[in-house]
């Protein structure tokens, strides 16, 4: 019995020796592995984005045959919002040499913080993720553009002061934070602290457990109570649905909630019916069909049936953010290509393809999103770049634009962000320093 | 034919008692340390790729769960207490270690990680306290308050995770006679041999608990307690030991799994109900009472998912990385109902039964 | 002082000063413990008469009310996709009885506590596959449930009643009634109480355990549908909303596992503490600590009546 059990585990062992593809197979393509989840209790906001994600990519390679000739092998990797499962992922992926991850989860992007750096391999978080690794001297390896969510909550206090009649109307405000009961819902806390006393207004935290996520009757009764002036929203998932609902429920009026932008899938507000009308979220690329970028994604990938999006749901808010997402991926990748003048390129390219990475206007109308989004630029030392964001209004069918671009509080917001890097690389002893030269910017 | 205990003479009360009594299974159990301890990582060596896949993957959380598993066995299948608060006992282990070693940093990881279990041990007291009053399904309930208190606690209390920005547990990099142990430049190797001493270690320690008077007390225990009360076994101290012993067991895996497993940084998240029903679920697919069965239960639920997602891939079939998932889910669920009606006793009592009929083999009985 | 201030004396303060919000909080907290109460009922239902701990009400909850709304989003009319889904829930039942409760028999309560685990997964698989894992809307307007709120000042404020929080209390209600009525006055229903009794007597006066077994999960899962529409309409349909389902273990054990009487006023003390204990006391933990004041207040009361309010007085013998 025993002869025959190690025998077997020796055949079953070297099947999956063989078998586990590890290979690099990137003779002539360039391996982008694109973090999903399409289950679990987040699937509401993650099936969207997944899919917005593979579809630019593969309109890539279906119109112009990749990125400078060099074809994309694009994989999805199912996470479902788990950590564990993400692990499993990224050791997955690590084998078969990516050129970038975006892992789209705070506790997976937690977890890969330090491995990057380690296994060269750059990661995109795009606007989640670890506020401080916007700090390009102490992480080289994470990029999280357009916007932190520092700068998310102080375009919001802008918002307000703008709609109040200036900054120094704040004063003697009552404002609520409604968020998840989790490291993301409290991360925009220490700047909301930090401006309040600045500018002298109130701020009331009402947190949601990630349990009672759909069960939120009496946190509303709590603002019912409290009846903050402004209220911004930094949920995820089912909270959003059901917090427009509660809302609405007891008459807060809606033009006065904010959301972050991961607040505005067209699921959240639609949830809420006619009441959610003039809810408000801030956002960093347009929504709508009406793009040429989404027009060729339409042409190329989703009449061939070759993507997994219900029609219907093409343009829609988080959808054109995995389209975004996935334009950074790219815009990256070709701009490692022109820095290194190799045509597949590696990690190590791509981390300095994406440190360099300046998408002017002009180059947003070359790639058929003129005013899709505001342009990005991003340095070796500010790897996120605080760049402009709007608030998009509900409008009871869709989001439309309800302001003008408008520039985060990068005073602000910088100066806390530094503190905060700096505080992670003293708290993790023996945190490299960076040794990554800087290319100037193309 | 290969199992067979002829001549096998026991001369002696010890060796009668011995928890191995039979030559084949000390060979047996000496055979897959040898394979733990110097096949995989040689595995690993020779097949860097996959090693590094296999190790990482599968056998650092196998293992981490495997004693996981032992920790909730000792109180649910020995002491026949339900427990649904592991997912926030191992919690309390891992922010315990990261709380001692960012305190004290000059003491070496490893004796942290053990010490952390006896936080989780302090804790897991306080909780078990209604059980001398509570049975059943209703204990179990009860343990829920503790779950979702503590849970709360890891997101509530900042200085739990050092007022971090990111609200997590960072595990900063931490070494032994030069070699990272924890961080993101320890490898795969070194975490797997560390973790695989400890709980090796544990483990033994758990079977010696479990064959001597403490664990005769247990069992007695969970066969019927007020039995048990008569026969002068005190029911607080015996409940409120196994108790301490499972979550200091809980707590040694937690800690483990953030900073031998992830080894980078855990949110508490991964501390939810979640994988509560995830650990429990693993000692009853196993066996309810048996080290062993822990061990199976583990291998069963954590590593089978990924082996089917394997499969799918391997096979080739033009499906979707969801579709593939949702299958995954629905098979898992499938084969944790047909395992129970095969063997509803878990995985452990069908290792016995083989080992039975390869005792009396060619003889069906 | 100043602590022992806010705990003891600010809170009823505040009820005083604001009666409305009093009222209001009573409301919430009354529709919360009813739909608790729902799920509760649930796992009561099954566990009478089978002895199962069956921890896929949860999942049983969502998949119902997806079932319900993919259908209609597939084209069938509102009406009939509920007739049809009434339809799938005892074809459920009847499969879950063949392939589950049938082979494993007789085994331990820990044993099929884990199949009902291992059909948690079943379901959250089948249901993903089938409908997809995009969160739904709730067809209430198209079940004719009604919308909006009534207003009404009184005591120097408003109180605000949401319709279809009233119509969730009426179904809620009609459901009992009629489940009451169903277990005191039928055929069936007397062989279920039987069979909750005693199996093996029941066995022998000749009632089939396995019919009895479909007819309690078929109940089970129309109770299931009644709460997923009802919890839907309060956000939406999606996999979140499974994890709600764990909140009416702290009513079941309040009112014990095998009274329905139990799983309604343990619905209603729950509903209604955790909200007054949220909006009243949450503050002082800074907010936030609804996920687990609930098992709290359940375990507080389980220390003087180890078997739950209802529940039936633990015998012990040797």
């Amino acid at each position: 019995m025993m002869i025959r059990s190690i025998a077997l585990a020796a055949a079953a062992g070297c099947a999956l020796a063989t078998a586990l593809p590890v290979s690099a197979s990137a003779q002539e393509s360039i391996y982008v592995p694109l973090f999903t989840y399409r289950t679990g209790a987040f699937a509401g906001s993650g099936i969207p984005i997944a899919n917005g994600m593979s579809d630019y990519l593969n309109m890539l390679n279906e119109r112009d045959g990749g990125i400078g000739g060099v074809k994309l092998l694009i994989e999805e990797c199912e996470t479902g919002y788990d950590t564990k499962k993400g692990v499993e992922c990224y050791e997955q992926v690590k084998g078969k040499k990516p050129v970038i991850t975006s892992p789209y989860s705070t506790g997976i992007t937690l977890q890969l913080i330090p491995k990057a750096s380690v296994d060269k391999i750059p990661m995109l978080s795009m606007a989640y993720g670890l506020s401080a690794s916007a700090d390009g001297n102490v992480f080289p390896w994470i990029f999280n553009p357009p916007a932190t969510y520092w700068d998310g909550a102080s375009a919001f206090i802008k918002h307000v002061a703008e709609k109040e009649g200036g900054l120094d109307k704040l004063k003697g405000k009552k404002f609520g934070l409604v968020h998840l009961d989790a490291p993301y819902g409290k991360e925009p806390i220490p700047l909301l602290e930090n401006l309040a006393k600045e500018f002298g207004f109130e701020l009331k935290l009402y947190p949601v457990p990630a349990a009672e996520m759909q069960n939120q009757s009496a946190l509303w009764l709590g603002v019912r109570r409290d009846r903050p002036d402004w209220i911004y929203l930094q949920g995820w998932g089912a909270m959003n649905p059901t917090a427009v609902k509660e809302a609405a429920k007891i008459n807060y009026p809606m033009e006065k909630l904010v959301g972050v932008w991961w607040a505005g899938g067209d699921d959240d507000a639609r949830g809420g019916g006619a009441e959610a009308k003039g809810y408000k979220s801030l956002n960093f690329h347009a929504a709508g069909a009406n793009f040429p970028v989404i027009q060729d994604i339409q042409k190329h990938v989703i009449d061939k049936g070759k993507s997994q999006v219900d029609k219907a749901k093409v343009g829609e808010n988080l959808y054109n953010r995995g389209v975004y997402n996935s334009m950074l991926i790219a815009e990256a990748i070709r701009n490692a290509q022109k820095i290194t003048g190799k045509k597949v390129v590696t990690g190590e390219d791509v981390r300095r393809g994406m440190e360099s990475l300046e998408i002017t206007e002009a180059r947003l109308k070359e790639i058929g999103m003129e005013g899709f989004a505001a342009p990005v630029k991003v340095s070796c030392s500010d790897h996120n770049g605080h760049h402009k964001v709007y608030v998009a209004v509900w409008d009871g069918s869709k989001w439309t634009k309800g302001s003008d671009w408008m520039e985060p509080m990068k005073d602000k917001v910088r100066p806390l962000l530094e503190a905060a890097a700096k505080d992670y690389a003293e708290k993790n002893a023996g945190w490299p320093k960076r040794t990554e030269a800087c290319d100037k910017s193309s | 034919m290969f199992y067979r205990e002829t001549g096998q003479y026991k001369t002696s009360y010890a060796a009668d008692m011995a928890v191995f009594p039979i030559l084949q299974d000390r060979i047996g159990v000496g055979l897959m340390l040898l394979v733990a301890a110097v096949g995989i990582p040689l595995f690993a060596t020779l097949f860097p790729a996959t090693g590094n896949f296999f190790l990482q993957v599968i056998m650092i959380p196998f293992l981490i769960f495997a004693l996981a598993a032992i920790g909730l066995n000792i109180l649910t299948g020995y002491t026949g207490l339900i427990s649904l608060g592991t997912g926030a006992f191992m919690g309390v282990g891992a922010f315990a270690c990261y709380k001692l070693t960012t305190i004290f940093p000059g003491v070496n990881i490893i004796v942290w990680i053990l010490a952390s279990g006896f936080f989780s041990c302090a804790v897991g007291v306080v909780f078990g306290l209604p059980s001398l009053r509570i049975k059943g399904f209703y204990l179990a309930v009860a343990t829920l308050a503790a779950q979702f208190f503590l849970q709360w606690c890891f997101v509530r209390v900042p200085w739990l995770f050092n007022y971090n920005a990111s609200g997590a547990i960072e595990v900063p990099e931490r070494t032994l006679f030069g070699v990272a142990l924890t961080g993101a430049n320890a490898t795969a190797m070194t975490r797997y041999f560390v973790v695989l001493a400890i709980v090796v270690g544990l483990t033994w320690i758990a079977s010696n608990l479990i064959h001597g008077r403490i664990g005769r007390s247990w069992m007695a225990v969970r066969d019927m307690d007020i039995a048990a009360q008569l026969m002068g076994i005190k029911l607080l101290p015996a409940k409120l030991l196994a108790f301490a012993v499972s979550s200091f067991y809980c707590g040694v895996a937690g800690a483990m799994m953030v900073f031998f497993w992830y080894a980078t940084g855990a949110e508490p998240e991964v501390f939810s109900i979640r994988q509560s029903f995830f650990i429990l679920s693993m000692i009853i697919i196993g066996g309810l009472g048996s080290l062993i069965g822990s061990y199976f239960g583990a291998a069963l639920i954590y590593i089978m998912p990924i082996l089917l997602g394997w499969l799918a891939d391997v096979s080739g079939l033009p499906i979707g990385a969801a579709t593939i998932e949702h299958l995954r889910v629905m098979l898992t669920g499938v084969l944790i109902i047909f395992f129970l009606i095969v063997e509803p006793h878990g995985l452990a009592r069908l290792w016995q039964i083989g080992k039975q009929k390869l005792r009396i083999w060619p003889f069906p009985y | 002082m100043d602590i022992l201030y806010k705990i003891f004396i600010d809170p009823f303060v505040q009820m005083g000063g604001a009666p409305d919000l009093l009222v209001q909080t009573l409301w919430e907290g009354l529709v919360g413990g009813v739909l608790y109460a729902l799920i509760a009922l649930g796992f009561v239902l099954i566990f009478k008469a089978s002895g199962v701990f069956n921890f896929a009400q949860g999942i049983m909850m969502v998949f119902a009310a997806l079932t319900l709304v993919g259908l209609y989003e597939k084209g069938v009319p509102a009406f009939l996709a509920l007739l049809l889904t009434i339809g799938v829930m005892y074809a459920l039942a009847l499969g879950i009885e063949r392939m589950v409760l049938r082979p494993l028999v007789n085994q331990p309560d820990i044993i099929l506590f884990m199949a009902t685990f291992g059909l948690t997964f079943v379901l959250v698989g089948l249901g993903e596959l089938i409908f997809g894992g995009e969160p739904k809307q709730m067809i209430t307007e198209q079940l004719w449930l009604p919308k909006g709120a009534i207003d009404i000042k009184m005591l120097g404020g408003l109180v605000s009643l949401q319709k279809i929080d009233i119509a969730a209390a009426v179904i809620a209600s009609i459901m009992v009634a009629g489940l009451a009525v169903f277990f005191q006055s039928t055929r069936i229903g007397r062989a279920l109480r039987a069979v909750a009794d005693d199996h093996q007597a029941a066995l022998s006066v000749g009632i089939s355990l396995n019919q009895i077994w479909v007819i309690v999960w078929f109940t089970a899962g129309i109770v299931a549908l009644a709460t997923g529409i009802m919890w839907g309409a309060r956000s939406d349909v999606s996999f979140a909303l499974e994890i709600i389902a764990l909140k009416a273990l702290p009513v079941l054990i309040l009112g014990g596992f095998t009274s329905i009487p139990g799983a309604i006023v343990g619905g209603l003390i729950i509903g209604i503490g955790e909200k007054l204990g949220e909006f009243y006391w949450g503050p002082l933990l800074g907010n936030g600590i609804e996920s687990w004041l609930a098992y709290f207040i359940a375990l507080a009361f389980l220390l003087f009546r180890p078997q739950g309010l209802f529940g039936e007085k633990i015998i012990e013998r040797i």
